[in-house]
């Protein structure tokens, strides 16, 4: 019975939730690059990768929301800012912010909204009923986990040999005497 | 049709009675929001509390009175702190980035506060259960990182700016040897039947009553050492002393709160005392059993049960027998009298609460919760007494510690931990290959 009613109440209020949480990161989105102060944009920044925790959220995937907060809005970002502050705010407000590069942006900008456009339509047929089927809520960590380490073992230890060889290059590039 | 209306009303409230869930599970929205209310109060109380015992710890540590003058013993001192920082102007400096400075606190204390939702009081006393919660609750603290660097890049100030340098530095650093010494704990939650482990906290404290065992004796000594870099890394993520290098008094006037003033800063204190409560809650909850009683199994039978479950009122009862024998002892001169009917009258309220909780039908339900804020408050302590001893760390020798002691400490103590966990496996395939 208990897990009767967590499976119904699990869907409250869904499009108005999407709707706003698109919305903020739409706007966030824009913010980044209108925005002339990098703190600014930064920050709005950060708005976005919670936004769209929350997106991670409304998908089942509360494993990969809380990595998502911990990870970028946590850490990444605040890497980020801590670098931006001890640049020169007035030089950099006084910088250009868009440069005219309208040939290779209109390029992507196009192939970018032709893969929209093809999975809008092909997605029509991936969910027949137009409905998200429903994940066990108290299982997803372990799914997670079952699949890096078995399905896409090799892939996970590819990505992960990736990440020590940019530590290692990071590290021989910032210390000239090791 | 209005009765009709009130008695589902009622039967929606007591439904939940029944059950045994957390509010969140169960989905009963009027005790979810009873029981954010009650972790609010609670909490608002505890930091009003903390700041009075801080004071007055201190003050007896370094042979010193502390405060004396406001109410008895000082104990009004919080409210009038409280008032007076209400009453202060507030200030934002001409050159501030306004929108940035006005949402800085707002950011601290929403992290702050936000993590109790899955602090688990008791089996059915938290908001509700995630089951990410541990991950939940280190990611939304480390939000709070942004909110000291928004404040002391917003300041446009150089001391707050130097503060948030450095406190973003530290909290980064620290936070790696953290999230180690968090998953050596996580990995003992896989040690049962099925061989799966969970981050939800209260699913976290139940493994340590299945297994019998709190998580600090776990493996002895790794799960000591796992404590023990936490509850390093944790003074640290809090930025206290010996670790306040984000606010050191005598190179940075007051850190990234600097220019902060009235409501504003009180907001920043507010949240550093309920984040120190809230990483407490973190280590009570993985290492020290989190409601459980101690010596579950040294004292076990119904007897100890009932002697244990008399606790938390014989503690109030003694709270209760303290403010009367100071009572008795106030000096007799009239002046004093308001005092000493006050502290008599605090101590009334104390003995009140403390013979509520000796009815058994309370006591069975408030143990739980008791034995929780015994352990958090223990920590609270420690917090105290860590300020009282050590000198302040040196920003050189703060990074070394974290980065060249603790993260290695905490890879070596999760390696041991998963191959000890893994041993009798590891023991069966060598024995019957």
């Amino acid at each position: 019975m208990a897990v009767d009613t967590a499976f119904n109440m699990a869907p409250v209020a869904t499009p108005f939730f999407f709707y706003m949480l698109s919305g903020i990161m739409l706007i966030g989105g824009i913010l980044v690059i209108t925005r002339k102060n990098p703190v600014h944009s930064a920050l709005a920044l950060i708005t976005v990768l919670l936004a769209q925790a929350g997106i991670y959220l409304m998908l089942y995937a509360p494993f990969v929301a809380g990595v998502q907060i911990i990870l970028y809005a946590g850490g990444i970002m605040v890497l980020f800012l801590f670098v931006i502050m001890l640049v020169n705010i007035d030089r950099a407000a006084k910088e250009k912010t868009f440069n005219s590069q309208w040939l290779v942006g209109s390029v992507a900008a196009i192939a970018l909204g032709g893969l929209f456009v093809a999975v809008y339509i092909k997605g029509n047929n991936i969910f027949p009923e137009h409905v998200m089927p429903g994940v066990a809520d108290d299982s997803n960590t372990q799914n997670v986990a079952t699949l890096l380490y078995g399905q896409y073992m090799f892939a996970f230890e590819i990505a992960s040999l990736l990440l020590l060889v940019a530590i290692i290059g990071a590290v021989v590039m910032a210390k000239k005497r090791i | 049709m209005g009765h009709d209306l009130m008695g589902q009303i009622v039967q929606y409230i007591q439904s939940y009675l029944s059950s045994d869930q957390t509010p969140g599970a169960a989905g009963n929205m009027f005790w979810v929001l009873v029981y954010i209310l009650a972790v609010f109060v609670g909490l608002s109380i505890a930091v009003i509390a903390m700041n009075w015992l801080e004071r007055k710890i201190l003050a007896h540590m370094q042979v010193r009175l502390g405060p004396m003058r406001v109410g008895p013993h000082g104990l009004l001192q919080p409210i009038a702190d409280a008032i007076k920082l209400l009453l202060k102007e507030d200030i934002i400096p001409a050159e501030a980035d306004v929108a940035i400075f006005w949402v800085a606190p707002f950011m601290v204390v929403l992290a702050a506060f936000i993590v109790f939702i899955v602090v688990p009081f008791g089996p059915t006393h938290a908001v509700t259960d995630m089951n990410i919660g541990i991950l939940f609750m280190l990611g939304v603290s480390s939000l709070s990182v942004l909110g000291i660097v928004m404040a002391g890049w917003a300041s446009n100030s150089h001391y707050p700016l130097i503060g948030a340098l450095r406190s973003s530095a530290q909290m980064v650093s620290y936070e790696v040897a953290m999230g180690l010494a968090v998953v050596s704990a996580i990995v003992m939650t896989s040690l049962n039947a099925s061989g799966t482990g969970t981050l939800s906290m209260i699913g976290i404290v139940q493994a340590q009553q299945e297994q019998g065992v709190w998580f600090i004796f776990k493996f002895f000594p790794l799960g000591l050492i796992a404590f023990f870099i936490f509850a390093v890394a944790m003074v640290a993520e809090t930025n206290r002393a010996p670790f306040d290098l984000a606010e050191a008094e005598s190179e940075l006037t007051a850190g990234f709160h600097t220019e902060y003033s009235g409501f504003r800063w009180s907001l920043f204190f507010l949240a550093e005392y309920s984040a120190m409560i809230a990483v407490s809650s973190i280590a009570v909850t993985l290492w020290l059993g989190g409601w459980l009683r101690p010596f579950p199994n040294l004292l076990s039978g119904s007897t100890w049960d009932l002697i244990f479950s008399l606790f938390p009122g014989v503690t109030f009862l003694f709270l209760a027998a303290m403010c009367f024998f100071n009572a008795v002892r106030m000096p007799k001169h009239p002046f004093f009298r308001i005092q000493t009917i006050g502290l008599a009258g605090f101590g009334v309220v104390l003995g009140l609460i403390g013979l509520v909780m000796l009815v058994p039908a309370v006591r069975i339900r408030v143990q739980d919760i008791f034995w929780f804020s015994a352990k958090v408050a223990a920590f609270m302590y420690l917090y105290i007494w860590y300020r009282g001893t050590f000198p302040r760390y040196r920003f050189d020798q703060l990074m070394q510690m974290g980065w060249k002691v603790l993260l290695p400490m905490g890879l070596g103590v999760l390696i041991l931990t998963a191959t000890a966990g893994l041993w009798p496996l590891i023991q069966h395939s060598i024995w019957h290959p």
